[in-house]
């Protein structure tokens, strides 16, 4: 955008499985955001480039192989929580009564049935980021992009978000690549968190969460959990130490 | 009941108001040419009533015309411009400019250039008068869309029409109802005016010009009664419409709340 340039990201290789859930986590300014960005073709790479089911981030995305939530929940106040949903499916010209079917559909996958009529300002910032995860899911992608979504919840709401979004995971089966800056949050929700670093950002280390699923509130409280929150807040602190990629 | 406390202390005023001119005029006797009371410009609103009637029906036919033209033509070179970045960076320094100068100071020019006697003149006046509010905020309106809604639409590979037509328009809304109030006050304000200068005698600025010059003045006095009745009729009517069209607007929601 300015005539300064800086380096945002360098040197990224990464391969990220069908059906995996993966975290990207790091501080500020290394360029995790920026790295899902590329992924969804809205941000593009100086050089290198990003193949998402086999074909260029371009193509993926006209071919609606995504579905993105951003931090804010970015819902239309001129539409119900209904007409949201509907949305993606307008666009992509979905006939008006199976609209209507999946957006049913979507809205009892993130509980939100009882507010189909209801306008986005009537409900709380929960409910509203579950609305945007409908929206997102309606028009059944094969990936979902999600950007620190749940950041600017409470605690306990985050929590029973992530409780959420590992059910949804776990009943669509489909890819999500995630970008957090919380460590408990990456190390519940992941299948392999990927710690980066700033300046320029960089991945320094890619931890593997074992934990078993169906992950709980005993998950919570298990030892290993423990352990990989320490595993990662270390890779986090020292990258240059444990750097493994370059 | 809770309505009729709502109204209640702005009754009150106006009573008071009325009350308080007709007291004023009789106790400090007021000259009748420079105050009339009340009483007497009801009187003649009353006895003048189908001359005062006719001219408020050709002074709003002159301020609704000259609206319509305004607004359409406002609504279309504000969605030519704001389509491209180039032409609004040319265009909006010149319209913002335009929309501080006083427009009705070209009244008598576009009397000369339309015909004093037709009500094209003043239409002109009136659209011109409304033309840059219109265009001005239309464009801000257009052109005021979150970023992350034209994020989100991109990441559906929607195309700029659909852009438009589901994110620009309804997020210009508000912008657009702003443009159309202060352009139902314009137009009203452009008509008399514009009939101040001259034109044809069955219109409320003329019959306030020369009553007052006759000394007529609660008949002028009527006229401009009619005149404020009719541009809080037509404000009025905006914002139901607005209401209407926009009932999801936070500036709505506290009525329902």
């Amino acid at each position: 955008m300015s005539g300064e340039t800086s380096t945002a990201l360098q040197a990224i290789d990464l391969a990220i499985a069908p059906g995996e859930f993966v975290s990207l986590i790091g501080p500020s300014g290394c360029g995790k955001s920026t790295l899902l960005r590329i992924i969804g073709d809205l941000t593009a790479p100086s050089v290198g480039n990003v193949t998402v089911n086999g074909k260029p981030a371009r193509q993926a995305r006209r071919d609606r192989d995504y579905g993105m939530v951003f931090q804010a929940p970015v819902l239309f106040d001129w539409r119900t929580i209904e007409q949201n949903v509907q949305l993606p499916l307008e666009i992509i010209g979905v006939g008006r009564g199976e609209r209507q079917r999946r957006a049913t559909e979507m809205l009892a996958l993130v509980e939100l049935s009882d507010f189909a009529g209801h306008h986005p300002w009537q409900l709380s910032g929960g409910m509203q980021q579950r609305a945007a995860i409908a929206r997102a899911l309606a028009f059944e992608p094969t990936l979902l992009l999600m950007d620190e979504p749940f950041g600017a919840l409470d605690e306990m709401t985050r929590e029973r978000m992530n409780d959420e979004l590992l059910r949804i995971w776990e009943r669509t089966g489909t890819t999500i690549v995630f970008v957090t800056h919380s460590i408990p949050e990456a190390v519940f929700l992941s299948s392999r968190i990927v710690v980066m670093s700033p300046r320029p950002g960089r991945i320094t280390d890619l931890v593997e969460v074992d934990l078993r699923r169906p992950r709980t509130d005993a998950t919570r409280e298990s030892e290993r959990y423990f352990e990989l929150i320490t595993q990662v807040r270390e890779a986090l602190r020292a990258p240059e130490r444990r750097s493994v990629l370059r | 009941m809770t309505r009729l406390r709502y109204y209640l202390p702005a009754v009150a005023v106006f009573v008071l108001v009325i009350a308080g001119w007709e007291l004023l005029v009789a106790l400090l006797h007021i000259e009748r040419f420079l105050l009339p009371p009340p009483s007497e410009i009801v009187r003649s609103l009353v006895e003048e009533w189908p001359t005062l009637s006719a001219a408020g029906t050709t002074t709003l036919i002159e301020a609704v015309g000259g609206f319509f033209i305004g607004l359409a033509a406002g609504l279309v070179v504000a969605f030519a411009t704001a389509r491209f970045a180039v032409a609004r960076a040319g265009l909006m320094p010149f319209a913002i400019a335009a929309n501080a100068v006083p427009i009705v100071a070209f009244a008598p020019i576009m009397n000369n250039w339309f015909g004093v006697a037709s009500p094209l003149s003043k239409m002109m006046i009136v659209s011109v008068l409304v033309f840059f509010p219109v265009m001005i905020n239309v464009v801000r309106g257009l052109t005021s869309a979150d970023p992350a809604t034209l994020e989100l639409m991109r990441s559906y590979a929607a195309s700029e029409q659909e852009i438009v037509r589901k994110v620009r328009i309804p997020a210009a809304l508000p912008y657009f109802f702003t443009a159309l109030k202060v352009g139902a006050t314009l137009s009203l304000i452009g008509a008399i005016v514009g009939e101040y200068f001259g034109g044809a005698n069955d219109a409320l600025g003329r019959l306030i010009v020369e009553n007052a010059a006759f000394l007529h003045f609660s008949t002028a006095w009527a006229a401009i009664i009619i005149a404020a009745a009719l541009g809080i009729a037509f404000y009025l009517l905006i914002i139901t419409v607005e209401r209407a069209t926009m009932p999801w607007h936070a500036s709505m929601r506290a009525r329902d709340a």
